[in-house]
């Protein structure tokens, strides 16, 4: 028996008996969810070489284990909900966060025959729910009824709708090269051009991205929703236990999302120089990785900004370029 | 609607519009450096005005030291500005000394020196450190540390203490320099200036760093010495007055130095202020260093310095005096142990200018103990430099006055 009829079989029974997509959901979930437990595992870990200290070793050969421990302490924390608060926004606020961070994976090609949703307008899906993950913050702000946590949510809704723009304008080019919105579309129309990879022709559409994507999921030197020197820790300053664990949670589901995103719009896919037999999806991996180092890196290099000169780089650097961007392609599109 | 339910229904609406943010920061702030509360009032992110509000880390040193001898409140210095507590301490003994008139022998002196600019670097160093946390540089944080870890290491092998050293004392210092220390601080003054670049390339041509730093906290030299800014504060707006210059004690008039001055007056230039100052630190420990050969096998307190265990009130020495009638009579005559009066010493420690007013009644120990601290002024300046800022920047501005609240409260 082949692979191919293998995987007929199996796709036959699981269709049947689970219906294939809540197979691949949970696999995918839960692979991703193990992919975000150890990157902050290797986030410490590096972050601590870039910093001349070891990072954790305690739990387990090498610290391999703490992810694992963190997890459990923080399941085992009570959950502390203050009195004054908004109860029912403030309880499901980071249920609104994670899930929108976690759903934007449904649409994602990990590999040509691994997309839990091939839909057609996949790139406008994924828009759409990274808009409202940022919509749990601002509401845990709000709901939190605390000075710092109010700020922070503005803070939070400010930068995240300025920075859509951005990283909406951005992906336009790759749309127009592309002809498609469906992310195996691109993925394939992205091999068969010149370049094999777009992030070569849309190099200013791969910076602004870049830049909006690390703005988006609120990470250094963007992350003044939770500026921990200013507003102690944001949005999330009244939040405990599992429920702060969970908006933890959703800015690593963000950053492995755009991450995914931008490995399938700009760097060519599950594709690669060549192919590794038995694992499809090696070179995806290896590209996530890469980026995901990229966003650690920048991280331990990079002060942060500053509110107003946050806004300034979306509105006067950023969504220029895009814009630019979007006119070059058109010329180059026309010309050839 | 009425005309004038028309008014106030526009004033009720123009209230609301216009009523302040108020923003209680402190005093358990990651940034605030220890215990400031600051008392905000926002309009937006814009800080309106800004009210600091002191005292949660009072211990009454000033009071404490009434009921020590001088070499028990030496001691309570340490917690004064406790990242450089050297300092402190030669602050409080070249004070007494000035009251006893005592002659401090030329190695304590020069030792002296050593540790006062162990203590600025290592000051700045954590200076450096924090303020780039708080703009959000986490590894220059680390850097700056693991440099901070080796001077405290020599202080270990100085005195056995790393934080709170109380390593001078009246008329002297406690223990010599061995040659392990001498060859330690010869080592770290040669690695000390490859380690100050590395700080610099993280930062210094950063352009977030830049953009975060020029012309926030603006202070023109007027303004600074309104304000009673001293120290590297005060040197960033282009104002020459370092007291180690101006008011030369212990060796300093000997040792060739620059006084790192800046005239932009932000939070930039006062950055590059304490990075020239180290430099200048290390230079002046090499310079001490070479000094110290010269003075090898010399003492290290004066002869006439009061011992450790000095009385705390007046002693009562046995006199024969001549009596009128019977000729002669023992009498107890009480002999001060310091010389009755008042004396003020300033001196420059890594935070600006600290000052020990003392006044003696005779006795040993200190009638009235006035500190003169540099933080304490420079969170007076707060205000001044916030206003109209951000609430990021505010974070800034505290950090580049390089406050210390143990030393502000007492």
């Amino acid at each position: 028996m082949d692979a191919k009829t293998l995987y007929d079989t199996a796709n036959y029974f699981l269709l049947k008996y689970f219906g294939l997509s809540l197979f691949k959901s949970v696999v995918l979930v839960a692979i991703t969810l193990l992919h975000v437990a150890y990157t902050t595992y290797a986030e410490r870990k590096i972050i601590g070489h870039m910093q001349q200290r070891i990072g954790p070793n305690r739990v387990g050969p090498r610290g391999l284990l703490q992810p694992i421990a963190d997890v459990l302490k923080l399941i085992t924390k009570e959950d502390l909900i203050p009195d004054c608060v908004d109860r029912p926004v403030f309880k499901i606020a980071p249920f609104i966060s994670l899930v929108a961070g976690a759903t934007s994976l449904a649409v994602i090609p990990i590999w040509q025959n691994f997309v839990i949703a091939n839909v057609n307008t996949a790139l406008l899906v994924i828009l759409a729910l990274s808009s409202l993950s940022s919509f749990g913050v601002i509401l845990a702000g709000w709901a939190s009824n605390s000075r710092y946590s109010f700020l922070g949510g503005l803070r939070a809704s400010a930068q995240v709708i300025s920075y859509e723009i951005a990283m909406a304008l951005a992906l336009v080019g790759v749309m127009m090269l592309a002809g498609s919105l469906n992310l195996v579309d691109i993925v394939n129309a992205q091999v068969h051009s010149p370049f094999k990879i777009y992030a070569i022709p849309q190099i200013i559409g791969f910076f602004v991205f870049m830049v909006a994507a690390i703005a988006e999921t609120n990470r250094t030197p963007f992350d003044l929703p939770e500026a921990e020197s200013e507003l102690v820790a944001g949005y999330f300053v009244e939040y405990s236990g599992i429920r702060f664990a969970l908006f933890y949670l959703a800015e690593y589901f963000g950053m492995i999302v755009m991450s995914m995103l931008a490995v399938t719009c700009f760097l060519g896919g599950w594709y690669g120089p060549f192919e590794i037999p038995g694992v499809p999806f090696f070179w995806f991996l290896l590209k996530l990785y890469f980026l995901i180092f990229f966003y650690i890196w920048v991280r331990a290099t990079l002060p942060r900004y500053r509110y107003d000169q946050l806004m300034g780089l979306g509105w006067k650097i950023l969504i220029p370029l895009a814009l630019l961007n979007i006119v070059i392609t058109g010329l180059i599109k026309v010309l050839a | 609607m009425a005309p004038t339910l028309e008014i106030i229904k526009k004033q009720q609406d123009e209230k609301e519009w216009d009523e302040p943010y108020f923003v209680n920061m402190g005093p358990q702030h990651p940034s605030t450096h220890g215990v400031l509360r600051l008392f905000l009032e926002l309009e937006g992110e814009t800080i309106r005005s800004c009210d600091p509000r002191i005292g949660y880390l009072h211990r009454g040193i000033e009071k404490l030291s009434e009921f020590r001898t001088y070499s028990q409140a030496m001691v309570l210095t340490d917690r004064l500005d406790y990242i450089s507590s050297a300092a402190n301490n030669v602050g409080f003994c070249l004070a007494v000394e000035k009251l006893m008139g005592l002659e401090v022998p030329r190695r304590a002196q020069i030792i002296r020196v050593i540790v006062c600019e162990m203590a600025r670097i290592c000051s700045h160093l954590l200076w450096l450190a924090t303020h780039a946390l708080d703009i959000g540089a986490m590894t220059v944080f680390l850097y700056c540390f693991r440099d901070r870890e080796w001077l405290l290491d020599v202080f270990e092998m100085i005195c056995g203490a790393r934080l709170t050293v109380s390593y001078p004392r009246i008329g002297g210092v406690r223990l010599d320099f061995t040659d392990e220390i001498v060859d330690e601080l010869y080592k770290f003054t040669e690695e000390f200036p490859n380690r100050i670049p590395e700080y610099e390339t993280l930062i210094d041509v950063n352009r977030i760093w830049l953009k975060r730093t020029k012309g926030v906290g603006v202070v023109s030299p007027e303004e600074a010495v309104n304000l009673g800014l001293t120290g590297p504060s005060l040197r960033g707006s282009g104002v020459h007055y370092d007291l180690r210059r101006s008011a030369p004690y212990l060796i300093y008039d000997e040792l060739d130095f620059e006084v790192a001055v800046e005239y932009e007056g932000d939070t930039y230039a006062r950055y590059r202020v304490r990075m020239k100052e180290m430099r200048e630190a290390n230079k002046i420990i090499r310079q001490c260093l070479d000094k110290l050969a010269e003075t090898k096998g010399e003492p290290v307190v004066a002869e006439d310095a009061p011992d450790l265990l000095m009385p705390f009130g007046k002693v009562k020495k046995p006199q024969a005096a001549p009596h009128p009638k019977k000729g002669y009579v023992v009498k107890g005559v009480e002999v001060p142990v310091v010389p009755e009066g008042e004396v003020y010493m300033a001196t420059e420690v890594p935070k600006g200018e600290l000052g020990f007013y003392i006044v003696s009644d005779g006795t040993g120990h200190p009638w009235r103990l006035r500190i003169r601290a540099p933080s304490f002024v420079h969170i007076s300046a707060i205000p001044a430099l916030a206003k109209g800022h951000m609430v990021a920047d505010l974070v800034a501005v505290i950090g580049t006055l390089d406050i210390v609240l143990g030393e502000c409260d007492r």
